[in-house]
């Protein structure tokens, strides 16, 4: 048996790498995606006073730490069994809108999208946000700019910082917005409106528009029948910050679903001592090993889980988009894993939506946006999408409300069987008996996880460039045989 | 160093978040005054470079290595060293790296405390058989490897010697704009900390009456008056002690400083300094009520040492620790 290692993937706060078996036929066994961190964020909570939390979980991811924050605050109103003004909720809300169109276009332009408007087998050193820019030109590169530095704006109007921001507490925010700030807002939100609608046509054109891509996307080695799991609200419209969380089983059937403080129910994590990240499964369909179908407690989270799990959108662009993403992917539930870029740009569209509407809200300006809890603090749960699945933080205090229990189940993590098999499955399709492995085999083999937009890709997020990959091919006895940089 | 000569600069990032890396995405166009004089010859998160590059380069070649992220396991801390080996400067970026940051907290346990409740503990484990990750590993195709998960986390400058901070969690643009350029012309003092060298307290616009404080409010249990100092309302606040630069942020959205700038010039240990400034302005005259209040304030350490527990004096430097380094 031969090993290929991938090593460094170079994510999740230090590195990933990927393991892949050859077997004596020189073909694919198996690949296993190894995280190798841990920093124990759910122990060293135990202790600190809970409405700290919203202050210290974002730091377990700078990339999203929104999603931590908010869901952090939503655990917090739980343990104190506060109801939040409307006030703070819309503005909650605002913030987690800009959040999500900055990061989500961000992956599109920087990340995922180079694959498909640079090409996947372009050269490498243009398969990045500059040859983007080369291919849509510099006007777009300064609009992309423009419009991932309004998304972190508005996350700093609400939050005092664009990283990190601390505005949402226990109770609600911790501070209205001013005229000059919602004038602001509403020049941002309408600017961001217009350029969803512009990504979403750039998707057609260049993507859609090639019988290559579409190809490519509805093909076997891209598709993986699994469940899905997203928040929706009351009418089952995709949700990002608040609602029931709902599980549509391989056919698109409604499996549960479930209100945050019922998780256990419905949620397991299982171990596996290659990795510092688990596995959570479904406990009701139970784990049967990295391996799909209706029998496999595997499901899948992030963007294209969000729209199979959901009956649709909550506003009227990103509905229509919705519908003709699903017409030609020939209906729902669609396990094409590449349509988790697609997705996305819909939910970018959805978010600039959320922006407009909510900045132009007639209340947003008032300053009823906090309750003060009065209640003894005991136990709660707060759910909400991280732009990468469904985001879980549960804690349980004592009377004073320090913690003694804290349960994280994070966005990706969720996605890591399924990212696995997707690995798998892409190798498989690239590396057969006596095929010379060359750089474009990389980059297949990266595009199986990058469609899920994983957080340990969180680097990626920043700058133009591609995963630094060194691919070193083994023999049984650790002999080096041929190593394949990146170039 | 000659104005002709590009600097040659490297980032990298240990146990962090991802947030410094962000941080320096958010200097927005200012990233091409820092291209025009530098060169970015390592920064695996954005660019085309391995390990092998770094190994193969001769000692010193890098310039300045920014490097943000404690030291956790034996991956980072072999990085640190190589890093170290191949840069003239090495900059600690951000809290993590100067001080131990948010992950330094960890250091109220042990790695078993950690790893045991991680995998075994937490109520959505299902672990019958009780599997732990290993350092090795066998699976039925063969044998797979993980790094060593140490008995503490680290400052960088805990593990390898560090000519200058940039602290913050993240650092600030201007901050880090303001670094890079000088560090392009000069050589600071060794040990130099790129931010303010005042307090919090010093630079905060916030009005402050010398007013005595009777009772301590957590934050979510009073809307601050606008416009006061939040410790006199009784909100600890860590003004006092932390080193200013960061824009006062926190403060600007009514919330109180959590210290993660570091502790300011002339301060040895942050939370005996804050105790003894906290000390000044109770009110209180008898010892009955003093104990009073001191009891009103919730987990002070994890509070006052909030970015900074490994580094502080209360922490287990001294104490000896099972699976340390050192």
């Amino acid at each position: 048996m031969k090993k290929i290692s991938i090593d460094p993937i170079t994510r999740l706060e230090g590195h990933g790498r990927i393991d892949i078996f050859l077997n004596d036929a020189g073909e694919v066994e198996n690949a296993y995606m190894v995280i190798p961190e841990l920093r124990g964020f759910e122990k060293f909570c135990v202790g600190r006073p809970v409405e700290e939390m919203p202050r210290i979980t974002p730091r377990i991811c700078g990339v999203c730490p929104v999603a931590h924050h908010m869901a952090s605050a939503k655990a917090c109103d739980a343990v104190y069994n506060v109801e939040i003004p409307p006030l703070g909720k819309k503005l909650r809300e605002l913030c987690y809108a800009g959040y999500y169109f900055e990061d989500h276009n961000l992956h599109f332009y920087a990340l995922g999208g180079p694959d498909f408007v640079v090409g996947p087998t372009a050269p490498a050193a243009e398969r990045n946000i500059l040859g983007v820019i080369n291919k849509v030109g510099l006007n777009i590169g300064k609009e992309v700019i423009k419009h991932r530095s309004y998304g972190q704006r508005i996350v700093e109007i609400f939050g005092g910082k664009p990283i990190h921001g601390v505005g949402a507490i226990p109770g609600g925010v911790s501070k209205g917005l001013s005229k000059e700030e919602i004038d602001e807002l509403k020049m941002m939100a309408d600017s961001c409106l217009e350029f969803a609608k512009f990504t979403i046509k750039i998707f057609h054109d260049i993507v859609l528009g090639n019988k290559g891509y579409v190809d490519m996307i509805l093909s076997d080695p891209w598709k993986m029948d699994t469940y899905y799991m997203g928040l929706v609200d009351e009418n089952n419209h995709v949700n990002f910050y608040d609602g029931e969380v709902r599980v549509v089983d391989t056919k698109g059937k409604e499996f549960c679903k479930f209100k945050p403080h019922e998780y256990l129910d419905h949620i397991a994590e299982h171990v596996e001592p290659w990795s510092y990240l688990k596995f959570p499964y479904l406990k009701n369909v139970g784990w049967k090993g990295i391996v799909t179908g209706q029998d496999s407690g595997v499901y899948r989270v992030a963007p294209l889980a969000r729209l199979n799990a959901s009956d649709g959108m909550a506003t009227p662009l990103a509905q229509e988009e919705y519908e003709k993403m699903y017409e030609t992917l020939g209906g729902k539930p669609a396990h094409n894993t590449l349509a988790f870029h697609w997705a996305r740009v819909i939910e970018a569209l959805y978010a600039a939506e959320m922006l407009v509407e909510l900045s132009n809200d007639p209340d947003i300006g008032g300053d009823d946006y906090r309750a003060i809890p009065t209640e003894t603090p005991t136990e709660g749960v707060g759910i909400d999408e991280a732009c990468r699945g469904t985001l879980i933080h549960h804690y349980k205090t004592d009377e004073n409300g320090i913690l003694t229990d804290v349960n994280l189940i994070v966005a990706t993590v969720q996605n890591n069987a399924a990212i696995c098999k997707s690995i798998a499955d892409a190798a498989r399709s690239v590396i057969t008996k006596g095929k010379k492995i060359d750089e474009g085999t990389l980059n297949i083999v990266e595009m199986a996880f990058r469609a899920y937009d994983p957080c340990y890709a969180c680097g990626t997020h920043a700058l133009p460039g591609e995963m630094p990959l060194t691919l070193n091919i083994k023999d049984k006895d650790g002999n080096l045989v041929q190593t394949i940089s990146r170039k | 160093m000659s104005n002709k000569e590009k600097l040659k600069i490297a980032f990298y990032w240990a146990a962090s978040c991802g947030g410094c890396e962000v941080a320096i995405l958010d200097i927005d166009e200012a990233i091409l005054k820092v291209i025009e004089i530098a060169d970015i010859v390592f920064w695996p998160c954005a660019m085309d470079f391995k390990y092998s590059d770094v190994r193969a380069m001769e000692d010193g070649y890098i310039d300045v290595t920014f490097f943000n992220g404690a030291v956790r396991n034996s991956e980072q801390l072999e990085i640190a060293e190589l890093l170290r080996r191949k840069s003239k400067i090495m900059v600690a970026f951000g809290s993590c790296s100067s001080s131990g940051g948010i992950p330094g907290l960890a250091n109220f346990y042990s790695a078993k405390e950690i790893m045991d409740y991680a995998y075994l503990e937490t109520p959505s484990t299902e672990n019958p058989d009780k599997i732990q990750p290993q350092v090795k590993s066998t699976v039925k195709e063969g044998e797979i490897e993980l790094p060593t998960f140490f008995g503490r986390v680290y400052s960088l400058d805990q593990v390898v010697d560090v000519d200058y901070y940039i602290p913050g969690c993240p650092p600030v643009p201007d901050q880090i704009v303001d670094a890079v350029m000088k560090l392009a012309t000069e050589a600071p003092e060794k040990g130099h900390v790129f931010a303010g060298d005042k307090t919090l307290c010093d630079t905060c616009e916030l009005e402050k009456h010398d007013k005595k404080i009777e009772k301590i409010y957590r934050p979510h249990e009073i809307i601050p008056e606008p416009g006061l100092c939040l410790l006199e309302q009784g909100i600890i606040c860590l003004g006092p002690i932390t080193r200013s630069g960061c824009g006062n942020r926190c403060i600007n959205v009514n919330m109180p400083c959590r210290g993660c700038f570091g502790i300011s010039p002339n301060v040895i240990d942050g939370g005996a300094k804050f105790v003894s400034a906290l000390a000044s302005i109770l009110d209180v005259a008898e010892e009955e009520a003093a104990e009073e209040i001191t009891k009103s304030i919730l987990d002070p350490a994890g509070t006052f040492y909030r970015f900074d527990l490994p580094k502080s004096l209360l922490h287990g430097n001294i104490r000896k620790i099972e699976g340390a380094i050192k």
